[in-house]
């Protein structure tokens, strides 16, 4: 009890949004850093993401935001720092310490910690010899250890929710791109899931598949799951984040409202990166404007 | 030239028997020499440099030296070692580390094949290493090792020829044997070229059966 009280102290002192005091802070990175070899990836970052809060990290490639995020389900191992996940240190037995010095959890510890963190990746990373069903049912049998037939009106409940229960038995090989992202999304949501993770969710897929991904992360946002996305999609991430994240070079260089970043920028890293993005995305001109765009 | 059938029809018997054996070593041998290649695969690709360079080390010495010659060592020289065999298990032993080695490595490719994601996917739902080896990586690296699988298996088959020179009576054994008594070698080696072929072909045959098998998710319209 005392355990739940502080954090939620550590929430609302840290929490300089307008989110109630009874938002529970699930995911917070103090000082986290990050090497590739010499070069270092993360710089320190500081961070809480509150319950069913939806964070959009954004920012140019290699600025860090994919491993920022797969650090979070310690995909990467984060060298510097500490990383809790509701409350509990992730991946690491002592976080203060740095080097050869720092000791990796015992496998079972990290999955304790991570089983309510879901993860969905870019390129799906469906299992291609299990149908669709299988993929979500595998995970329920073999770590939930759920009998067969639990397992499977588990996983039609979340296939029917993401929309694919009629493709149930079919293999990845046979659906589209968007169906298959859809179809990860439902494995990892069987897992009952307090937070999700999404790495680029729509960047491997076709123009015209994108929506029909985003409209379930919506429904998701909607129910109140909390999400941290990263992504290119803009348009998402003005509409549904409750905060957004722009990295730049391993730090955070802003963080706030859809407003605030995107109408309000100030940082001049930030403006630089949303005219380069609203100038590769305006495919259409004014005859006039476009005259005078030609080079 | 003459060709007189009766010298197989008279033998039939000990061919049989020997085909049996030849059979039976093979079998054991492959059985044997896989389970062998996938621990010295998994020891390979799962452990660290202490286990590795010495498998390295063992893969070298067996990829090039000749069965023969390792065939002799473990029988003949065996007992020197304190290792005394009849010649049936040596045989099978010797025909086991053998493909062991040529095993280990096709399995070694097959499991670098599966996508890293596919692995980390599984990490992030909780399902241990031995589980993601049993159902995520060995069904799928089946389908793409087995045509190579087949083939070492049919070469063993071959080689299991050479367990003669241990006393093994397998088909080779018999059918040289009856063809330097009768001195009818166009008989015998025929017939022993027959042997072989029946067994290789069955092999091929499971082969691309077990291939239809296990690759159906590879298939884009389902069935």
């Amino acid at each position: 009890m005392n355990n739940t009280q502080a954090t939620l102290a550590l929430a609302s002192a840290a929490n300089e949004s307008t989110a109630p005091e009874s938002r529970k802070a699930m995911i917070q990175l103090q000082g986290v850093g990050k090497h590739f070899g010499q070069l270092r990836v993360l710089k320190g970052i500081d961070l809480t993401i509150h319950h069913s809060e939806v964070v959009c990290l954004i920012g140019p490639s290699g600025s860090g935001k994919s491993t920022l995020l797969r650090s979070m389900a310690f995909l990467e191992e984060y060298d510097e720092g500490q990383i809790n996940i509701e409350g509990q240190l992730l991946g690491w037995q002592n976080a203060e310490a740095s080097g050869v010095a720092r000791k990796r959890a015992p496998q079972a510890k990290i999955n304790q910690v991570r089983q309510n963190v879901g993860m969905v990746f870019q390129q799906f990373n469906l299992w291609p010899h299990m149908t669709a069903l299988g993929n979500v049912t595998e995970a329920l049998q073999q770590v939930r250890k759920q009998s067969k037939a639990q397992a499977r009106e588990r996983a039609l409940a979340m296939l029917d929710k993401v929309g694919l229960a009629h493709k149930a038995d079919a293999y990845p090989i046979q659906l589209s791109g968007g169906q298959q992202q859809r179809v990860a999304i439902a494995r990892a949501l069987a897992m009952e899931p307090h937070i999700m993770l999404f790495d680029e969710p729509t960047s491997a897929l076709d123009p015209e598949l994108v929506g029909e991904v985003l409209q379930v992360m919506k429904t998701l946002a909607k129910e109140g799951m909390t999400m941290v996305v990263v992504t290119h999609e803009m348009g998402f991430a003005a509409q549904v984040a409750d905060s957004v994240i722009f990295l730049d070079k391993g730090e955070v260089v802003a963080r706030g409202t859809p407003q605030q970043i995107f109408h309000d920028a100030e940082h001049p890293r930030l403006q630089q990166f949303l005219q380069n993005y609203l100038d590769r995305n305006a495919f259409w001109q004014d005859g006039k404007d476009a005259a005078a765009a030609k080079p | 030239m003459s060709f007189d059938p009766h010298i197989i029809t008279d033998h039939l018997d000990d061919i049989g028997n020997g085909f049996l054996v030849t059979l039976g070593t093979w079998s054991s041998g492959v059985v044997l020499g896989l389970l062998l290649g996938l621990v010295i695969a998994l020891a390979q690709v799962f452990g660290n440099n202490f286990v590795r360079a010495p498998l390295r080390v063992f893969i070298e010495i067996i990829r090039s030296t000749p069965f023969l010659v390792q065939l002799f060592l473990l029988y003949y020289g065996g007992p020197s070692f304190g290792l005394e065999m009849d010649p049936i298990p040596a045989g099978i032993l010797g025909l086991a580390v053998y493909g062991s080695v040529y095993f280990a490595e096709i399995f070694r490719g097959g499991f670098e094949s599966i996508p890293r994601g596919q692995l980390e996917a599984a990490d992030c739902l909780g399902i241990g290493r031995l589980r993601c080896i049993v159902r995520i990586q060995l069904p799928q690296m089946a389908v793409i090792i087995l045509p190579a699988l087949v083939n070492l298996v049919t070469v063993l088959c071959k080689e299991t020829a050479v367990l003669s020179i241990i006393t093994i009576p397998e088909l080779t054994m018999v059918l040289t044997g009856i063809g330097s008594q009768t001195f009818a070698f166009v008989e015998t080696l025929l017939a022993l070229c027959i042997g072989y072929l029946i067994l290789v072909e069955a092999c091929s045959r499971l082969g691309m059966l077990l291939e239809t098998r296990v690759g159906r998710f590879m298939q884009r319209q389902p069935q």
